[in-house]
């Protein structure tokens, strides 16, 4: 037997350091954390506590009165929630085929990329500037008026970058390999998209989907110039007409009671913004619950 | 083997296949009779999944893969076949890492006869041959619903074994198939094969040298791209091979 060196098994002064530097390291990526969310906290609990009072049943059935000082937000749900679908039937499937396309069928060529990277960084644009493109495109050239079409296009236009980028992300995550296993049984392309690529990504493209369109939920730019009305409880009734009518909307109710207009109790705006993000909590709750689905589904 | 007079299922004519700048396959020619068990040997990068590859055109969807020279299935050069779909659907491919379909077990088997419209108990009965012959059916009768993707490793590889055996394929196409298979139930399954050689032909790539020995007509040894030898699997185990470096794999001295 040789001697065995007892000591080389104790703690060495590296070990210390170590452990001393995991501490510090978990402390400062904690604190971040907690400084990251606090602000998000600080405007919820305020929210909350000043604009709960507002809440009430005529709140949200009533139209707004007395110079938007009193009454409801009815016109403004009814009118964001039009715009949105609008947003929602024009982009998504539009959105979803571009990505199908652009995942299974577009040969992997410069043409290819130089498209791919347009669409990111058309993702980038501003918003006002998808204003502007609205307005000349769907409010002038196309002739659509100010009205809830011309805005919900605008907005679609917005969200359709964004779309595509999701839904390509999420049918790239289906495993080559299952491509190739099914093509090599005889599918046809269509066929193994139809039978194995979006049934396995379904979950991912619509909780992608859901999440852009609760972004657009809160977009007053986009809709400002293209549709939106400061004033406007009256609504048509008839589908067309109420298309091509112009609509009040929540984002742009918050800017109007919160700046433009004289002698609003306070806890109005604060009602506003908390039913607006709300909205936007609710939409993200269904994709958390998606995903939440997907996780639960996962098959393989 | 007399194996000359056969007919020729697989002809190929020197069979260049290149991945970008990288040549996996460097003119290759042989041909691969009907009704045998070719083996296809050799370390690896040596281009035997490559070649599979070629065969039943996944060149198409792999976008840095081309394949020149000619790869003639019953005489036909499967780069002139405008229905590729048709041609993979008579040419039954095993992968070497299991590839389980993310649906259930059945429908991982009733895939291809679906396909073709194969419908009700027609159906049903197809499922159960191919999963007996591949060795499963005892151990999935009961959960037949449940998920391809869940089996264990070797139960998947069956699986994909069954998955290619539902096509009725004319050519069947294994790459290391035995790769996560215990040995009892690989020793079942190349008793299937040499059944199964009655009905189609068999291209068995693998790197285990004694199972080409145990069931290959004839065997062709791969290294680095180059196709070193073709011949009886007989004379190349024993030290009639042509090429020194055949003697050399097979008997354990290098790969
Ligand atoms: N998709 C691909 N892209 C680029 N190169 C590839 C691709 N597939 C294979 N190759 C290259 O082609 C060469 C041959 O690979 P191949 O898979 O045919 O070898 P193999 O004989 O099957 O090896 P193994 O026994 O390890 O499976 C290797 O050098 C490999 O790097
Ligand atoms: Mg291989």
């Amino acid at each position: 037997m040789t001697d065995i060196d007892f000591k080389s098994f104790k703690a060495q002064p590296l070990d210390y350091k170590n452990q001393r530097n995991q501490r510090l390291y978990r402390l400062l990526f904690g604190w971040m954390t907690v400084l990251l969310i606090l602000p998000v906290l600080i405007i919820l609990v305020l929210l909350t506590a000043k604009g709960a009072p507002a809440l009430s049943w005529e709140f949200f059935t009533a139209d707004p009165i007395n110079g938007m000082t009193e009454g409801g937000i009815f016109p403004c749900l009814i009118g964001t929630i039009w715009i949105v679908a609008v947003a929602l039937f024009a982009s998504v499937p539009l959105g979803v085929a571009c990505a199908v396309y652009l995942s299974e069928y577009a040969p992997d060529n410069t043409l290819t990329r130089l498209i791919n990277l347009a669409i990111i960084n058309l993702a980038g644009v501003p918003s006002i500037v998808h204003a502007l493109f609205g307005v000349g495109a769907f409010v002038m050239f196309f002739d659509l008026g100010t009205s809830i079409l011309a805005a919900g296009l605008t907005l679609a236009v917005m969200t359709m970058p964004v779309v595509i980028v999701s839904t390509r992300e999420s049918l790239q995550a289906v495993p080559q390999a299952f491509r190739e296993a099914c093509w090599s049984l005889g599918a046809t392309r269509s066929q193994t998209i139809r039978k194995v690529v979006i049934p396995n990504s379904v979950t991912g493209i619509l909780t992608g989907v859901i999440l852009e369109v609760s972004r657009t939920v809160g977009e007053t730019a986009p809709i400002m110039f293209t549709g939106a009305a400061l004033f406007l409880p009256f609504v048509p009734d008839n589908f067309f007409e109420r298309l091509s009518s112009q609509t009040m909307a929540m984002s742009l109710h918050l800017f109007t009671v919160s700046t433009q207009v004289p002698n609003v109790p306070e806890e109005l705006p604060f009602g506003v913004a908390l039913v607006l993000i709300g909205m936007v909590l609710v939409l993200n709750s269904v994709s958390i619950a998606f995903r939440m689905y997907l996780r639960g589904q996962k098959k393989w | 083997m007399a194996a000359t007079t056969a007919t020729e299922k697989l002809k190929v004519r020197d069979l260049t296949i290149r991945y970008g700048d990288t040549v996996a396959l460097n003119g290759a020619s042989f041909e691969v009779y009907e009704n045998e068990i070719f083996g296809v040997i050799g370390p690896a990068n040596s281009g035997k999944t490559s070649f599979l590859r070629a065969i039943n055109r996944m060149d198409e969807m792999t976008s840095n893969m081309h394949v020149s020279g000619e790869v003639l299935f019953n005489g036909k050069d499967v780069s002139h076949w405008r229905n590729l779909y048709a041609l993979r659907s008579r040419i039954g491919v095993v992968f070497p890492l299991p590839v389980g379909l993310p649906m259930s077990i059945y429908e991982n088997v009733a895939f291809a006869p679906k396909l073709r419209g194969v419908r009700g108990a027609e159906l049903d009965e197809i499922v159960e041959r191919c999963l007996t012959r591949a060795a499963l059916w005892d151990e999935v009768k009961d959960r037949l619903k449940s998920l391809g993707s869940l089996l264990s490793g070797g139960q998947q590889q069956r699986l994909t074994i069954a998955r290619a055996l539902s096509q009725e394929p004319e050519l069947l196409l294994l790459d290391e198939f035995s790769i996560a298979v215990d040995p009892v139930t690989t020793m079942r399954i190349e008793d299937v094969l040499k059944e199964l050689k009655e009905e189609m032909t068999i291209i068995l790539v693998t790197n285990l040298v004694q199972q080409a020995r145990r069931l290959a007509d004839r065997t062709a040894f791969f290294l680095n791209g180059e196709v070193v030898e073709v011949g009886d699997t007989a004379e190349l185990f024993t030290r009639n091979a042509q090429d020194q470096r055949t003697t050399d794999y097979v008997e354990g001295r290098f790969g």
